[in-house]
């Protein structure tokens, strides 16, 4: 497993998502401190595209062996995409959070949302 | 998803079966605890006999053309299949059951069952499950043809001895309850929660109310969330006060016109007796809701201290629990309610009565039982009040587990009110004594208690401080309690506790054992002390060491490749 | 001290002294409010040496009329099978009757074993491709398959053939309360469900479609047109409940588009006990697996390699997931499909069609010749495999019942007490392999005579019935 890490250039919910903006489009995946607190993912529970997610609302479920947790979307939209990788391979969430275990994909319907979440400084903080 | 994956690489021909006759019995686990203090194998010892063994399966075994089961002649007047069961109906290719004989399978069995740890084998101190001795008495009179094979649809004037069985049951139950009306049927604990929930939604629909509420404790064991929501209500979570006991305040904030009813554990799964528990009965009743009891601890207070008294509606009991039917590594159980006068109209079909009959001609008064599955028949019908009357009907086939209730009778008998009461009261004191003997052999410096200074039949410690201080996990401790040939605790339950380990050590374990169990916990932290790894690897002398249960779960293989 | 409970006086003495409390009454006033202590001692007689229990127990089921008692043709759900000997033995192991739930897989390998190999015979038997470890016996699976069900696609219609057995439908009448659905019974015709009604019923609010294989009356359902119709324009799940033992011939589950199997496991080497323990089997397609309701056993290998067993997709169940688990199953009944799964490998791969075959031929004698006695008619004319429906019209059938029963056998089960005002005058006749040409030719005989003698009116049989039934 990795180190603990948080990208500059990502977008942080406070229960550990983090989204990465590009345009309307958002890549959404969970933190290092989530995956951390989870331990080894045997399975992600992945929306359907064509889903509809709500900003604080949860969007999907990800498993270890013994513990089931929600993952809450950091923004509002569309799924657009589901990363195929993790059906096979949901060690990717624990092994590179940030890159290969990324989970959806959201068309925006609120771009604006993106203005309420916390950038790195404020979240690192907020985990002390 | 794989599932059927063949990972031993090897056909059939050539499985390796092994030499029997090698193996001793000792050496297949390590011995019952306190009885063997042969030295522990360190992490790097070779490991014993069996576990050189690959474990094959049935179906990995016998060859094409064995079997065990020769069928009888037809002994009538042979028709082809087709002409009484077309071909369109039928099975094409059969079954690929296994092709073995049966000295095979007795000994693929036999070898396979020395594979487990069990009670009569060893120390089981397993929190919330009652890990009590089941006495062999049960197994006999359970195994006599007029119990066994009696069938569930006999004519009941030839079941009189069954139904006599259930009915004093019953009495025998709603005693220790102290409630009024007992329903035998439900199969297990989770499913006498099922039959509760549904009854106190029952209860309150024939009121006109629509109750969606369920107030659970978050010390609660997991079927009685689950079970709330099979029963369509809604879980709303009631705080644990600093006591163990339930927050009074919260309870209070929460129950309003609208909770159905809660499900309480008392003692709760920390062990613990909430002394507010008729305050919390006035504040549920205040509003209206039903009181639910989870039996599981009911080995805490036979005859100490009963649900009914203390304003409960609802229980449940866990026969496989306090009354000594065999876990059977998983089953069967059987999960009896006992009900108050204003549940009783709605419980499940069919009821047990017991009709007097006019004594013949100056012969003596006799009686005889009647199992009534439909509510009209009942005295006043479905307006008469009586037990079923307004049923919510059936949950499940038949009339339950009887071979269970044969045998739970049978302790009961066995026992008396005495009996039963010296039982909890047994339990409650080695509980406490290995508490006492925890803190004399130091354990608890590492291993504080979680709440309060007392329990009742089972406590709760924290391996937190053991984890910051040594270095191990509670996880790593339970698996070098296996080296020392005891089962270990429940581990991580109740979730409110950090590392919780979960000790129940019932009445009929020896006092000499209670002891050897506290010495081993004091060893493995000594041990721990001095070199964390030990623990860390442990398990060492079990038939197989510690799985890798994520892979298990990341690609499930959960039946056998067949050729 | 009871012959159970270990502690001594002067083992008391030494405890309370170690916990520091005078009396075991001191240690539970300590935390029992004393309003709530019991003032008296439970009402429950004095405990009972062990030679007692047994007698009275034998007493009791003395009283009993059993399959060793009379020759019995009773089955609707539970048969009378032989029970071969090994099951008693390695059921009365303590290695298999005593632990607990397999929590701890380094010391409980011959459990969770046990647990692979019975899930596999079980997707053999159904050939579908996942089951569980069993869940709690036939009707009450068929409740869990509906909640699986609803669990799949959030429809609360449970639609459910006539031919399922009446305590499955009351079984799924009770539960449906708490899933939020409704219950529509389809209709029989000429024996087994009405396609035509059944199509009707099954509709795009339907969440599961049931059947039973063979159906209450003992008639073989053409499953596959079931299925074909609960599929077309619906997204009902397709549960069938199953006679294992008729899978020895009859087309399977997996084969006929059924979505999820379940049934009534008593007939897989467990004994009838009135009615319970035995265990539910449930197995179903491979997409409702993280659905399924119970244990469920994986193969994986241990950090040096070995191959081993542990319960897997724990996530699922109450102790994980809680108010959101797929059921609240905890204990299920490992004992019991132990017997299941060492019974199925005991008959065998050619054994278990060749049973089937017996049965279906000897039922078919049975059959012909009941319904060649005079006052007697087929219910239904649909193939049968081990169990069949009669009428005997104008015939008090209880009152047969009781007449046959004073001769031995018993010849099956009335009608009425399942089906009053629609089958008064059936008779339901179940077969196993204990049940011999001469018995059958005996049954046969006897309810001629019985019929004969309700002709004739004879009063001492009516008599006796009075109490009966």
């Amino acid at each position: 497993m990795a180190d603990a890490s948080y990208p500059e250039d990502l977008k942080y919910h406070p229960e550990h998502d983090w989204a990465r903006i590009d345009g309307d489009v958002a890549t959404f995946g969970i933190t290092w401190f989530a995956q951390d607190a989870l331990g080894e993912v045997v399975f992600f529970d992945a929306p359907e595209v064509g889903a509809t997610v709500t900003k604080d609302e949860s969007y999907a479920e990800v498993e270890s062996v013994k513990a089931v947790s929600d993952v809450i979307a950091p923004l509002s939209g569309e799924v657009v995409e589901v990363n195929p990788a993790l059906e096979d391979s949901p060690e990717s969430i624990n092994e590179s959070s940030y890159e290969d275990g990324w989970m959806v994909k959201v068309r925006l319907s609120d771009p604006s949302q993106v203005d309420q979440l916390l950038d790195q400084a404020a979240y690192v903080a907020s985990l002390d | 998803m794989s599932t059927t994956e063949n990972t031993t690489g090897r056909g059939t021909k050539d499985v390796h079966i092994g030499d029997d006759s090698a193996i001793a019995r000792e050496a297949v686990l390590p011995a019952a605890g306190g009885s063997d203090p042969r030295p522990l194998a360190a992490p790097t010892t070779s490991v014993n006999p069996i576990q050189r063994d690959h474990a094959t399966t049935i179906f990995e075994k016998g060859v094409e053309g064995r079997r065990a089961f020769v069928a009888p002649a037809t002994g009538v007047p042979e028709v082809a299949l087709d002409e009484i069961l077309p071909a369109k109906l039928r099975r094409t290719t059969p079954a690929r059951l296994p092709q073995v004989t049966e000295p095979e399978l007795v000994r693929h069995y036999v070898r396979l069952s020395r594979r487990n740890f069990d009670l009569d084998t060893g120390f089981y101190p397993l929190g919330s499950c009652t890990m009590k001795y089941n006495p062999r008495l049960h197994e006999r009179v359970g195994a006599l043809p007029g119990h066994s094979r009696l069938h569930p649809f006999q004519t009941q004037d030839h079941a009189q001895g069954a139904l006599e069985v259930m009915y004093g049951l019953e009495r025998q139950l709603a005693e220790v309850s102290g409630l009024p009306h007992v329903c035998l049927q439900p199969s297990a604990g989770s499913h006498g929660e099922l039959a509760g929930v549904l009854l106190a939604r029952a209860y309150h629909e024939a009121r006109g109310e629509n109750r969606r509420k369920v107030l659970t404790p978050d010390t609660a064991h997991g079927t009685n969330p689950a079970t709330v929501t099979m029963a369509g209500l809604e879980v709303v979570k009631v705080a644990t006060n600093p006591d163990g006991g339930v927050d009074i305040d919260d309870l209070r904030a929460k129950a309003d016109d609208d909770v159905a009813l809660i499900m309480l554990t008392n003692p709760n799964t920390l062990g613990i007796f909430d002394p507010n528990i008729e305050e919390i009965a006035s504040i549920v009743h205040g509003v209206g809701g039903v009181l639910y009891y989870d039996g599981a601890n009911l080995n805490a207070i036979m005859g100490i201290t009963r649900p009914g008294d203390m304003g409960f509606d609802i229980v449940h009991f866990n026969l496989h629990k306090s009354f000594t039917q065999p876990h059977g590594g998983g089953g069967p159980g059987s999960g009896p309610i006992a009900v108050s006068d204003r549940i009783a109209p709605y419980v499940p079909v069919p009821v047990i009565r017991r009709e007097e009959l006019a004594p013949a001609n100056g012969a003596a008064a006799e009686h005889r039982f009647e199992l009534i599955s439909d509510p009209a028949d009942l005295p006043g019908g479905v307006d008469g009040g009586e037990p079923g009357s307004r049923s919510i009907g059936k949950l499940r086939g038949f009339q339950g587990n009887y071979g269970v209730f044969v045998r739970c009778y049978a302790y009961i008998l066995s026992l008396g009110g005495s009996g039963l009461k010296d039982a909890s009261e047994v339990a409650v004191l080695n509980a406490n004594y290995l508490l006492a003997k925890l803190e004399e052999l130091g354990v608890r410096e590492h291993l504080p208690l979680a709440f309060g200074t007392r329990c009742m039949h089972e406590f709760v410690i924290s391996g937190g401080p053991m984890k910051r201080d040594l270095g191990i996990k509670t996880l790593d401790l339970a698996k070098r309690l296996l080296d020392h040939g005891f089962h270990p605790p429940t581990v991580y339950f109740p979730l409110l506790v950090e590392e919780a380990l979960l000790i129940e050590p019932v009445e009929t374990e020896a006092r000499e054992t209670l002891d050897a169990f506290a010495e081993a916990l004091a060893e493995i932290l000594r041990e721990a002390a001095e070199d964390p790894t030990i623990a860390q690897n442990a398990p060492y002398s079990t038939p197989v060491r510690r799985l890798d249960e994520a892979g298990a779960a990341k690609k499930p293989r959960i039946r056998q490749a067949i050729a | 001290m009871t012959r159970y409970t270990t502690a001594t006086d002067a083992d008391r003495e030494a405890m309370l002294a170690a916990v520091g409390v005078a009396s075991i009454d001191e240690l539970l006033a300590e935390q029992i409010p004393q309003a709530l202590l019991l003032d008296r001692p439970l009402d429950i007689p004095e405990g009972l040496s062990e030679q007692e229990v047994n007698a009275e127990l034998g007493r009791l089921a003395a009283k009993n009329t059993s399959a060793e008692d009379e020759v019995t043709f009773l089955g609707a759900g539970m048969y009378d099978h032989y029970v071969p000997s090994i099951i008693d033995m390695l059921l009365g192991r303590s290695e298999f009757l005593t632990p607990y739930t397999p929590y701890q897989p380094e010391v409980s390998q011959g459990g969770l074993q046990v647990m692979f190999e019975y899930q596999t015979a079980i997707s053999e038997l159904t050939a579908l491709p996942v089951s569980n470890a069993s869940v709690y016996e036939g009707p009450s699976a068929v409740a869990a398959a509906a909640y699986l069900a609803k669990l799949v696609n959030s429809k609360t219609g449970i639609v459910v053939s006539a031919g399922v057995h009446p305590h499955t439908i009351q079984t799924l009448e009770t539960l449906a309360v708490g899933y939020g659905s409704t219950v529509t019974v389809v209709p029989l015709k000429d024996g087994v469900t009405d396609l035509d009604a059944w199509s009707a019923a099954v509709d795009g609010d339907t969440s599961a479609a049931i059947l039973q294989q063979p159906n209450f009356l003992g008639a073989v359902e053409d499953v596959q047109a079931l299925s074909d119709a609960a599929k077309d324009d619906s997204p009902a799940v397709v549960i069938g409940a199953y006679d294992p033992i008729t899978l020895g011939v009859l087309a399977p589950p997996g084969e006929t588009d059924v979505d999820v199997a379940v049934g009534e496991g008593q007939t897989l080497g467990n004994r009838l006990d009135f009615g319970g323990p035995s265990f539910g089997f449930f197995a179903a397609r491979e997409a409702f697996l993280r659905r399924m309701p119970g244990r469920i056993a994986g193969e994986t290998v241990d950090v040096d390699g070995r191959r081993g067993f542990v319960l897997t997709l724990q996530t699922r169940e109450q102790h994980i997931r809680r108010e959101k688990a797929t059921s609240n199953i905890c204990t299920s009944q490992a004992l019991n499909a132990l017997a299941g799964v060492v019974y199925l490998g005991w008959l065998g791969r050619e054994g278990l069609p060749e049973l089937a075959n017996l049965l279906v031929q000897r039922t078919h004698y049975a059959r012909t010749t009941l319904a060649a006695v005079d006052g007697v008619e087929l219910l239904h004319d649909q193939p049968v495999v081990r169990e069949f429906a009669l009428r005997l019209p104008g015939v008090d059938v209880p009152q047969l019942v009781a007449y046959v029963q004073d001769h031995g056998v018993n010849p099956g089960l009335a009608l009425s007490r399942t089906h009053a005002g629609v089958h008064d005058d059936g008779l339901l006749v179940a077969l196993t392999e204990q049940r011999t040409k001469e018995q059958i030719d005996e049954l046969a005989r006897l309810v001629g005579e019985a019929i004969q003698s309700q002709r004739s009116g004879t009063t001492d049989a009516a008599a006796r019935t009075e109490v009966s039934a």
